[in-house]
């Protein structure tokens, strides 16, 4: 593998080579695989992994606090000063096994506050909004040639999202059924409506009446969310195990916009985690042995507030933290300066303070998973990000 | 890496000061704002409605007119009874799939005509009369071979009059064959035509008659309204005028078959002839102009203007519109001898419709087109569009019945089909959500009418997919 990656980084330097007939339409002449899952809505970084060893973070998370490790339903316990979400067991599972890694307090350049901005900076690899009209993901692609098999990139959306968005060609998969409307979205459309009795009313009957047609509760309406996700990944799983398929795919997933009623070991944000957690074992599985040369990376555009709103959820913020798993790495760990928790840490008074860019981490996976040369990433994946150095030895070696 | 000015919570830009009036000319009586619209329309939203008025036919004419249409559907409608009949039931299943697959055909072409027109037109005020007056003059594409026809029918009967005399349109909408094949009367037969009166001295095989479909029709709702006035022996006598309204090639061999297959073809030897009397006037036999006589009457009619006004004004101000405002509308379409334009103008200069910025519920079909213009989208082809209203419920040209479709919240009110609605949202929103910010979709598309509560949701939403689903799905764009 090692011999191929430096066989890639030779073919990159006369870039002509990579681009012939012949190579592009070849299979797959890697094992490595990448996956990428935007979390769509700003996840909230110390819910996911907390840092329980922190002083200051039972104060200023009052009753988002997670149960101590070892209490019930208490946080796993990843290093002795960095928790992991009681909800994310396999990925608990994986840490132990060097198999998942955590990066704590990263950001994009990113510091406002509107979603969509903040995934506009996230996916074009740019240091503003607008400043990169493609993706960054779809950048990193020419090098690779046919190496990363024919169609090397898939999105499993209808259209592919910005990050895999640009000039190179890539593909995109989705069931071709009217979707769901995402439960989040539907219960926007509650609070939208409220004030509306013609469309409020409308709403609930329509809600009951999907839920008796097809026998579901609301907490099924949150397992029909779960199972969007896992399905997503399973089908991820198989295009990437496909002789001929994709080596690398990208996923969305919302839901993670937890202003109100975010709740603790269990609640909204948790069945979020939860489903996202299952996903990663369903991917693990569909995966087999293919899972060995795998990283994923699970990515948020920004954080959320520090403390509590006043409606038991969290308003938006700045870093979080970012996940990676997968048998390509080199885990078991938490990467990151911890800015800490007290008032003269934070961002803004308010926001957990970046530490490390995102794009550092982007760059490290671009580097040692699909074997891009430092200079090309830096020059043309992520121009203007000279001060953000890749990070380096995410992968066994 | 911080040296960013912080922005506390993300900015509302503030919405552009577009007039209301604005808003209401482009939403309601147009087809809903492209980009750029709402400033088109600000200066003068008036002016900008009623210079639509007088704007000659916009769009390209179709390559194909009915004839040609009827000429190629006949033809294989023919080899399919002829295979049927030789005893190769199996083979006649092809002819019969080819057919099908034709009709269906043409039927998509037209759709996506359509629908491309009315995503793309700048004059999309007139392009919503063609609709409302196709509308007003049904035919179904539920009978065959209407969905090969409809199109074409709304191309060649309408839109070349819907600035003009209510009078020619009616004239042409009746003598379309479209409308004649919709509502059965290229074989209805005057008892004492020539015809007639030889089939029933034969004593015949095939019984020959009076079909009254297409009179009924006119009267209760093409002209005079249901409580109009008329009487069954109106209905009976206007039959009878109309007897011999036909098209050629109405059967492939025999007593139908003469005449340029496919277009408007008055047989005398089927034409109840003598004299008749319609709402108390007495019409002497004058062949294809008796009945020509009697739709210029009936257009002329006190209760076809009060019929016309009050939906033209449930269409444009209220499910129940002001009785004052229909008033007013029928005395100036009688006063202006039918002539649409003055109605137009009345209505525009009222009151009446600038009261509210919202006063109807869409239907599917304002909903998806609407959504088309607010993207800027002009859909390709006819198959997705034509399945996408079928799906909301309003397939193209297929009420279901002569009487169209319904132009009021009750019926397209449904819990589901709001709940269908949101789907479909939501699968725009996947395809598109990326080419466009929400809160600028919903600025170009909405200006004043985008309300803070909805601007405040999308903005706020957690993703451009989502933003989009909320804005397409919010009272805000579901009203004009």
């Amino acid at each position: 593998m090692l011999s191929r990656r430096r066989l890639l980084q030779y073919l990159t330097a006369g870039s002509a080579v990579a681009a012939t007939p012949t190579l592009a339409f070849a299979q797959a002449d890697t094992d490595a695989r990448l996956v990428l899952i935007v979390l769509r809505g700003a996840a909230d970084g110390l819910a996911i992994a907390p840092p329980f060893g922190d002083a200051g973070y039972r104060s200023v998370r009052g009753e988002l606090a997670l149960a101590r490790p070892g209490d019930r339903e208490g946080m796993f316990d990843l290093d002795g000063f960095f928790g992991l979400h009681p909800r994310l067991e396999n990925l608990h599972k994986l840490f132990r096994s060097n198999e998942a890694l955590i990066v704590h307090a990263v950001a994009s350049p990113y510091r406002s506050r509107s979603h969509f901005d903040g995934q506009d900076v996230l996916e074009n690899g740019g240091s503003a909004v607008g400043a990169e009209r493609d993706g960054w993901l779809n950048r990193a692609l020419p090098p690779l040639g046919g190496s990363f098999g024919n169609a090397s990139a898939i999105a499993l959306a209808q259209n592919p999202p910005l990050v895999l968005r640009g000039a190179e060609a890539v593909n995109s998969w989705a069931p071709s059924r009217l979707d769901d409307a995402d439960p989040s979205t539907i219960e926007r459309l509650e609070m939208l409506y409220s004030e509306d009795p013609f469309f409020a009313a409308r709403l609930e009957q329509a809600i009951e009446s999907q839920n008796i047609a097809s026998a579901l509760d609301h907490s099924n309406a949150r397992a029909r969310a779960q199972d969007q996700l896992r399905s997503g990944l399973e089908a991820a799983g198989r295009f990437l195990t496909a002789v001929d398929g994709p080596r690398i795919a990208v996923l969305e997933a919302g839901g993670w916009d937890t202003h109100a009623n975010q709740g603790a070991e269990n609640g909204a944000l948790a069945n979020r985690l939860a489903a996202l957690d299952e996903g990663l074992a369903t991917l693990e599985k569909t995966l087999a042995a293919a899972w060995r040369h795998t990283v994923v990376v699970m990515v948020t555009e920004f954080g959320r507030t520090v403390r509590v709103n006043g409606t038991r959820g969290t308003d938006h913020g700045t870093a979080s933290a970012m996940l990676l798993a997968g048998g390509a790495l080199n885990g078991g760990k938490v990467l990151g300066r911890w800015p800490g928790l007290r008032e003269r840490d934070l961002f803004a008074g308010r926001d957990l303070m970046p530490t490390t860019d995102i794009r550092s981490v982007f760059k490290g996976v671009l580097i040692e998973q699909l074997g891009l040369s430092a200079k090309y990433v830096e020059q043309r994946v992520f121009p203007d990000s000279a001060g953000a150095p890749p990070v380096r030895d995410l992968l066994r070696s | 890496m911080l040296g960013r000015p912080l922005i506390d919570e993300m900015p509302l830009p503030v919405n552009e000061p577009v007039d209301k009036f604005a808003v209401i000319a482009v939403n309601r009586f147009g087809l809903g704002a492209k980009p750029g619209e709402l400033r088109a329309a600000a200066d003068d939203p008036k002016h900008w409605l009623k210079s639509q008025i007088r704007t000659s036919v916009t769009g390209n004419p179709p390559e194909l007119r009915t004839p040609d249409v009827f000429v190629e559907v006949r033809a294989l409608l023919r080899a399919r009874r002829e295979q049927a009949r030789s005893g190769k039931a199996e083979s006649g299943a092809n002819a019969g799939n080819s057919y099908g697959r034709t009709v269906r055909r043409h039927y998509l072409e037209q759709v996506g005509r359509r629908y491309r027109q009315a995503a793309s037109t700048t004059a999309p005020f007139r392009e919503r009369l063609v609709h409302f007056w196709s509308n007003h003059f049904a035919v179904s594409a539920d009978k065959q071979p209407i969905p090969a026809l409809a199109g074409l029918y709304e191309d060649e009967a309408i839109t070349p009059h819907v600035g003009g005399s209510f009078a020619d349109m009616l004239l042409a909408a009746e003598r379309h064959p479209a409308m004649i094949l919709y509502l059965d009367n290229q074989r209805s037969v005057g008892p004492n035509s020539s015809l007639g009166k030889r089939a029933n001295r034969r004593g015949g095989e095939q019984r020959l008659g009076l079909n009254e479909n297409l009179a009924r029709e006119i009267l209760e709702l093409h002209t005079l309204g249901v409580d109009g006035g008329y009487t069954q022996t109106d209905v009976s006598r206007f039959a009878e005028a109309l007897t011999g309204w036909s098209i050629g090639g109405a059967s492939d061999r025999g007593r139908f078959a003469g005449g340029t297959p496919g277009t408007f073809e008055f047989r005398v030897a089927i034409h109840e002839p003598g004299a008749k009397t319609l709402l108390g006037k007495r019409y002497a036999e004058d062949g294809l102009g008796q009945g020509e006589r009697m739709l210029e009457d009936l257009a002329a009619h006190p209760s076809t203007a009060r019929h016309l006004a009050s939906k033209l004004a449930r269409h444009f101000v209220a499910d129940e519109p002001p009785a004052a405002l229909v008033d007013r509308l029928a005395a100036v379409y009688l006063a202006n001898d039918g002539q649409l334009g003055p109605v137009y103008e009345a209505l525009i200069d009222a009151d009446d419709p600038w009261r509210s910025l919202h006063a109807k519920y869409k239907t599917p079909h304002d909903f998806v087109v609407s959504t088309f213009r607010a993207f800027d989208h002009v859909p390709d082809n006819g198959r997705t569009t034509a399945a996408t209203l079928d799906l909301l419920g309003q397939a193209p040209w297929r009420p279901g019945s002569p009487a169209g479709w319904p132009d009021s919240v009750n019926e397209w009110g449904g819990a589901d089909a709001l709940y269908k609605r949101i789907e479909w949202s939501n699968t725009v929103a996947r395809v598109a959500a990326n080419r466009r910010d929400p809160v600028a979709l919903g600025d170009s598309a909405l200006g004043s009418a985008f309300s803070q509560r909805s601007r405040q949701s999308v903005a706020r939403a957690e993703s451009r997919l989502q933003g989009t689903t909320l804005l397409l799905a919010s009272p805000d764009f579901q009203r004009r």
